[in-house]
């Protein structure tokens, strides 16, 4: 029988907790992360998706031709509110239709209930017992909050470090012990020397950096290739960085409930998927004295539209400056990065006067 | 007490809901005017440059609304069933409304479910926003809910005639906010009868019908607006030509919905038209007369 190859769309760094995952759920077969995104896997997934699709998507197609091209035939893919939940169906017609033969187990909204997710699994091939399957979930959730707290740091900070190679190498370092990790007890020990080693850097911070809260649409967040690193553009202009979104946050920080009493009555109802998360987080930064706000999404992002007189009147009644930035696989990185240059500059200015 | 309804979007759906119902609480109606050039662009410097025509065309209804009226009705709009949300444009209209207009006094009400008294709620508490006794609220809430179902019915029964017609027959396949819309479906509406092509709306078929026929194109799909507007194909495929999909740019749901129907329709011709409120009439007439030409040749062909 021809030899399982598991392949999955990137995220950000996740792509390590995924294999770590999958390897575990599925020890006889091979997992393989897609390439990394480049320009030419957007150019895939820009020229087979439909034109005004939100971008993560596209992403998601360009993923997923390259691991195909790369020899994988099983595809996972998951999804929840908004268009997300309906990517899939979509998708896997698209991939067909360019005649590629594999598999696509779709874990989106009904699918993703635990009785459901189990039979798409064992359907998939998995054929482990509940509680090893339990076992490997726990794995990689321990891992993703580790993640999430590794790199909520390194935003924070690495503007100000001495030398940011040898954070990158720490986290570098870390994304390995992800993938190696056997047991919970390993991943816990992994964290534990990961965050030790960011403590003992030398930091040169000055006692009230600039800092800049990021929030909105959650793959554009999370995927720095969607958002031509502006987080790290930032972070070279020496600001302190701050984002909340994570898959952490997403799986156990937010409750629509919640951010909107914590929304300031920006809102009154959830608008979809996080536009109620961004006007929660917006406000905290504006209460916490920070100097400015980034607000980043897909093009045609709804939730994030929906969210927009709120931030706007937000901004307005709060006095904090906030930069909105949409992004598609064709958005000119040059211009994003003048944009983001005219604002720095503008609250460096604000904050000195 | 005056009560404004902005002629767009879920208006008509509910249109004949509210009308009804405030009216049966002794309130005054006014419905935006039909959509215009003029209203659109002012809806358009609203808007931001991101929304679908839709949404940009209702900013341009409640402004007109602005001022000539003691509430504006601003619902919201999550789902009617388990799987059946409406788009999550949808979700934000009210707080949208809310956050374009500020000082404005909007009456709400938020459907989120399908057991019905999610509705019921909602009424009851705009009636007492209004100051109208329960009793009150609940009768008129009765009568307003017959008189939409007779309207719709109705409208579905005048579908169902057209289908009769030995003329060349297309279903349209849109929400009825962009068919029954002068300034966005009603181009295309004078183009097709031109070219003697009768259109033929997915109402034909009823809503909960269309929605369970939707599952032949599309398994995963829960947007009722969408179930409703493709699910007429598989239900009416025997009776129509072919089938136009009319979407509005940059529609979200579309963008998924519809690809999925090109890629998967393949026993009736079927076109996708986007109205971005900027085509001119020039290229639209040159699709519709070749599309039209396309299906008179398949009769031909089939005679
Ligand atoms: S949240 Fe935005 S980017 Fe994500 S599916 Fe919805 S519209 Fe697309
Ligand atoms: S379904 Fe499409 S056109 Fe309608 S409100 Fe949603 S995004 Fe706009």
């Amino acid at each position: 029988m021809l030899k399982t190859v598991i392949s999955y769309p990137h995220m950000g760094n996740y792509a390590a907790v995924f294999e770590r995952l999958f390897a575990q759920l599925f020890p006889r077969a091979e997992v393989r992360s897609p390439p990394p995104i480049t320009q030419r896997t957007l150019e895939l997934g820009g020229r087979h998706s439909p034109d005004f699709v939100c971008a993560p998507f596209k992403y998601n197609v360009g993923n997923y031709i390259e691991a195909l091209e790369a020899g994988a035939n099983l595809l996972f893919q998951t999804g929840t509110g908004c268009r997300y939940g309906h990517y899939g169906e979509l998708q896997e017609q698209i991939l067909r239709d360019l005649g590629y033969d594999f598999r696509f187990a779709c874990l989106s909204r009904e699918n993703s209930r635990p009785s459901a997710a189990l039979r798409t699994l064992h359907a998939a091939g998995c054929q482990l017992p509940a509680h090893k399957i339990a076992a490997a979930l726990y794995l990689a959730l321990l891992s993703i909050r580790g993640l999430d707290e590794m790199e909520f740091w390194m935003r924070e900070n690495i503007g100000f470090a001495q030398s940011s190679d040898r954070i990158m190498a720490i986290h570098r370092a870390f994304l390995h012990k992800v993938r190696q990790a056997d047991s919970a007890a390993q991943m816990m020990r992994a964290i534990e020397s990961g965050r030790c080693a960011m403590q003992a850097i030398k930091l040169d911070k000055p006692e009230h950096p600039l800092r800049v809260g990021v929030v909105g649409e959650l793959y554009t967040l999370m995927e720095p290739f969607s958002n031509f690193n502006l987080e790290r553009q930032l972070a070279s202009d020496g600001i302190s960085v701050s984002r909340a979104m994570g898959i952490w946050f997403l799986l156990f920080g937010r409750s629509d409930a919640r951010s909107l009493q914590e929304g300031g009555g920006y809102l009154r109802y959830p608008v979809g998927a996080n536009g109620v998360d961004s006007v929660a987080q917006s406000l905290s930064y504006a209460r916490r004295g920070y100097d400015g706000i980034l607000h980043l999404k897909s093009f045609g992002c709804i939730p994030e539209l929906n969210a927009g007189p709120a931030l706007r009147a937000l901004s307005k009644r709060e006095g904090i400056p906030i930069l909105q930035m949409s992004f598609d696989t064709h958005s000119g990185e040059v211009g994003a990065a003048t944009r983001l240059e005219a604002f720095v500059d503008m609250i460096r200015m604000r904050k000195g006067a | 007490m005056t009560i404004g309804l902005p002629r767009a979007l879920a208006y008509h759906r509910y249109g004949v809901l509210w009308e009804t119902f405030f009216k049966a609480l002794g309130g005054r109606v006014v419905v935006s005017p039909e959509s215009d050039p003029i209203l659109i662009a002012k809806g358009e410097s609203l808007a931001d440059s991101e929304c679908c025509l839709p949404v940009k065309a209702y900013l341009g209804h409640l402004d007109r609304l602005v001022g000539n009226c003691d509430y504006i009705l601003a619902p919201r709009f999550e789902r009617i069933g388990k799987n059946d949300e409406f788009c999550v444009r949808f979700w934000g209209l009210s707080d949208l409304a809310r956050g374009t207009f500020p000082g404005v006094r909007i009456l709400s009400y938020n459907l989120k479910s399908h057991r019905p008294d999610s509705e019921v709620s909602g009424f009851m508490k705009m009636g007492k926003t209004l100051g109208k006794s329960q009793i009150a609220v609940l009768a008129a809430y009765k009568k307003a809910k017959q008189a939409q179902l007779t309207a719709d019915t109705r409208a579905g029964v005048n579908q169902r005639l057209l289908l009769d017609s030995p003329a060349i027959k297309v279903l349209v396949a849109a929400p009825p906010y962009i068919l029954r819309d002068p300034a966005m479906g009603g181009t295309l509406l004078r183009l097709l009868a031109r070219e003697g092509v009768t259109p033929i709306f997915p109402e034909a078929c009823g809503r909960a019908g269309c929605r369970r026929a939707s599952k032949a194109t599309s398994q995963s799909l829960y947007w009722v607006m969408n179930k409703e507007a493709i699910g007429a194909i598989e239900l009416l495929r025997p009776r129509v030509d072919g089938v136009i999909l009319v979407s509005a740019f940059p529609c979200g749901t579309d963008s998924l919905v519809n690809e999925l129907v090109l890629r998967r329709e393949k026993r009736l011709p079927v076109i996708q038209i986007i109205l971005d409120g900027q085509e001119g009439e020039a290229g639209l007439q040159t699709r519709v007369e070749c599309f039209a030409d396309i299906l008179k040749e398949r009769r031909r062909g089939y005679a």
